[in-house]
C-alpha cells in the first residue's frame, strides 16, 4: 500500500489531516460546528457548476465556499450565525441542484465530491492543496491570540480593541480554503468528521490551548493514516474508516471526561482513600 | 485575602506624577439606541484611586454607560474623555454575562495571560517575565490556588477573580465592572467588593461597579453615579441618596429610608408629590 501511485493519496491525506486538525481545534472552540458543516456542503454546489461551465473544479469550490463564508458573515450578528448559515446552505445547494438538473456528467465526479477520491490523487493536486494549507496554517498562526480570545470571551476581546466581526470573517475565509482544498481529497461529506472529531476529543485530554490544538493534529492525522491502510487493506470505502475513527476519538474522550469528572467528585472512595492515606 | 493583595507590588502611578488624575470624564454625553434615548446629559468624572458605584435598575443604561467608556458605543452628543488613554488595554473591562464553557481547553492563567498580550498577532512564546507577571496577578486577586484549573469549572466567584486578574494585568488606570456581585452569593459577593476597593486604593486604579443593590458597596464606594430613566446624578452617597434628589431624578416622588445602615429606596405616595406635577 505504499506503492508509487498511492504516495500523492499519503501526502494529500496527511496535508489535509494537519490544516482539518488546525482549523478543527477553532471550529469547535468557537461553536461553529454548522458553518464548518455548511460551507463544505454548500461548496459541492460550485464545483458541480464548474463542471457544467467546464472550469476547473478547485476553482468552483473556492468561489462558492468564499462567497458562503462572505454571506454568512453579513447576515450573522455577533455570536449568533446559525440563522444566516441555515439560508447560505439553502441558498447554495438550491444553486446546486439547478447546475446537476443541467449536467449529463452525472454519478461518479458527483460521487466523488461528496465521498471523496482520497485514494486517486493525481500528483497534480498535491501541489495547489498544499499551498493553500500553507495559507491556512500560517492565517491561523498569525491571528492565534486574537482568535483564542474572540473566541473564548468576545466581550474581554472586544474591550481589549479586537474587531471580533473581523475575526469572526477571518476565520469564516479560513474554513472556505481548507473547504476548496479538502473537499476533492476526503469529499464534502466527510471533511466535516475531521474538522469535529479530533478536536473535540483533544479537549478532553489537556486543558492547555496550545497542546490541545497539537493534539487535535496528531488525532487527525491518525484517522487519515489509519483509514487509508484500513481501506486498502478491506477495500471497503475510506470514508467509512474516516467517519468512524473520528467517532472513536469523540467516544475516548467522553469517556476521559467522564473519568476525570468522576476522580474529581468521587465522595464514596475519596472518602475511602482519605482514610487510608493521610495527604502530607 | 487582604494578605493576598499586599502581595501585589506597590505599582507607581503611571504618566507624570504633576499631570491631572482624572481618569474618566464624561460631558454632557447623550446615547441613542434604534432610536431610542438611552443616556441624556450624562456628566460624570472619576479619579485614581476612587471607587464609584455605577447604580440604577434594569434597563437604567448602566451597560450602555460602560459600553460607552470603552468605546464601543458612540455618544450622539457630548464628549467622553479618558485622559490616561482611549479604548484599547489601558481600560480594564469585567463583563456581565460570563459564558465560560466547562469543557473549554482553557487555564486560569491562560485567560490572564490572555489580558497580557490577546490582542497580539502570532502564537507568542511567554517567557518567564510574562509568567511572573501572570502568577503575581493571580496572587493579587486570591486566584492563585485555582491558577491551574480549568477556567469553565470554577465557580462564578472564582471566574470573576480571574476576570478582574485578566482586566488588571495589562496595568489600567481605570476598571469597569459590569454588575459583577449579579450572580454572587452574598459572601463571594463582600469578598469582591473588598478586593476591588483594595485594588483601587492600592494600585491608584478609578473603578466604575456597576450594581441595581448599592447596598454591598456602601462601605466602599467613595461616590456614586445614580442612574434613573437614562439620567444620572452623580456625587457623594448622602448627597445621592436623598429623597429629594432622587424624586427629582426620577420625576415622580421616591423616599429613601435608611434602616441598620442599609438604604431601601422605595416608590412614594403620589398624592404627597411636592416636587413634580407628572
Amino acid at each position: 500500500m505504499f506503492a508509487g501511485y498511492l504516495v500523492n493519496t499519503w501526502e494529500a491525506a496527511t496535508i489535509v489531516a494537519v490544516v482539518a486538525g488546525v482549523a478543527g481545534f477553532f471550529i469547535v472552540l468557537r461553536g461553529a460546528a454548522f458553518a464548518a458543516h455548511a460551507l463544505p456542503n454548500g461548496a459541492f454546489a460550485g464545483a458541480a457548476g464548474a463542471t457544467l461551465i467546464g472550469a476547473n473544479t478547485i476553482l468552483g469550490l473556492g468561489v462558492f465556499s468564499l462567497a458562503g463564508a462572505a454571506l454568512i458573515a453579513a447576515l450573522g450578528r455577533r455570536a449568533r450565525q446559525d440563522v444566516a448559515t441555515a439560508l447560505t446552505i439553502v441558498v447554495m445547494l438550491a444553486s446546486g441542484d439547478l447546475f446537476l438538473s443541467r449536467t449529463s456528467e452525472y454519478a461518479p465526479a458527483i460521487f466523488a465530491l461528496l465521498f471523496g477520491e482520497v485514494l486517486g490523487i493525481s500528483s497534480g493536486q498535491v501541489v495547489p492543496t498544499a499551498a493553500i494549507a500553507a495559507v491556512c496554517v500560517a492565517a491561523v498562526l498569525v491571528l492565534y491570540r486574537p482568535l483564542l480570545l474572540s473566541s473564548v470571551a468576545p466581550d474581554l476581546a472586544e474591550a481589549q480593541g479586537i474587531d471580533t466581526r473581523f475575526m469572526d470573517l477571518a476565520f469564516l475565509v479560513v474554513i472556505a480554503l481548507v473547504t476548496t482544498m479538502a473537499v476533492p481529497v476526503v469529499g464534502s461529506l466527510l471533511i466535516f468528521s475531521l474538522l469535529i472529531g479530533p478536536p473535540a476529543a483533544a479537549r478532553a485530554f489537556t486543558d492547555r490551548p496550545p497542546v490541545a490544538l497539537g493534539l487535535s493534529v496528531v488525532l487527525a492525522l491518525l484517522s487519515v493514516w489509519v483509514s487509508i491502510a484500513a481501506s486498502f487493506e478491506t477495500n471497503l470505502p475510506i470514508g467509512f474508516f474516516v467517519g468512524a475513527t473520528g467517532a472513536v476519538w469523540y467516544l475516548a474522550g467522553h469517556v476521559r471526561t467522564a473519568w476525570a469528572g468522576h476522580a474529581r467528585h468521587p465522595e464514596p472512595a475519596r472518602a475511602r482513600r482519605a482514610a487510608r492515606t493521610p495527604r502530607g | 485575602m487582604g494578605s493576598d493583595a499586599d502581595a501585589s507590588r506597590p505599582s507607581p502611578p503611571i504618566g507624570a506624577p504633576s499631570a491631572t488624575n482624572t481618569v474618566l470624564e464624561l460631558d454632557d454625553v447623550s446615547v441613542s439606541l434604534g432610536g431610542r434615548t438611552v443616556l441624556e446629559d450624562v456628566s460624570f468624572s472619576l479619579e485614581a484611586g476612587e471607587f464609584c458605584g455605577l447604580i440604577g435598575s434594569n434597563g437604567a443604561g448602566k451597560t450602555t454607560l460602560l459600553r460607552l467608556v470603552l468605546g464601543l458605543v458612540t455618544p450622539a452628543r457630548g464628549t467622553v474623555r479618558t485622559p490616561l488613554g482611549g479604548r484599547g488595554p489601558k481600560i480594564g473591562y469585567v463583563p456581565q454575562k460570563i459564558s465560560l464553557e466547562p469543557d473549554m481547553p482553557l487555564r486560569a492563567r491562560d485567560l490572564v495571560a490572555l489580558g497580557l498580550d490577546g490582542h497580539r498577532l502570532g502564537p507568542g512564546r511567554r517567557g518567564p517575565a510574562q509568567r511572573a507577571a501572570v502568577d503575581e496577578m493571580l496572587e493579587a486577586v486570591g486566584a492563585a490556588r485555582f491558577a491551574e484549573a480549568r477556567v469553565g469549572n470554577l465557580s462564578g466567584g472564582e471566574q470573576q477573580r480571574v476576570m478582574i486578574a485578566h482586566a488588571l494585568i495589562s496595568r489600567p488606570r481605570l476598571l469597569l465592572l459590569d454588575e459583577p456581585l449579579a450572580n454572587l452569593d452574598i459572601r463571594a459577593g463582600q469578598e469582591v467588593v473588598r478586593l476591588l476597593a483594595h485594588i483601587a486604593a492600592e494600585q491608584h486604579i478609578g473603578i466604575l461597579l456597576s450594581a441595581h443593590d448599592m447596598n454591598p458597596l456602601l462601605p466602599v464606594m467613595d461616590r456614586i453615579l445614580y442612574l434613573a430613566a437614562g439620567r444620572a446624578v452623580s456625587g457623594s452617597t448622602d448627597e445621592v441618596v436623598s429623597t429629594e434628589t432622587l424624586s427629582r431624578l426620577y420625576g415622580q416622588r421616591v423616599e429613601v429610608i435608611r434602616t441598620h445602615g442599609r438604604v431601601i429606596v422605595v416608590a412614594g405616595t403620589d398624592a404627597a408629590d411636592p416636587t413634580h406635577d407628572f
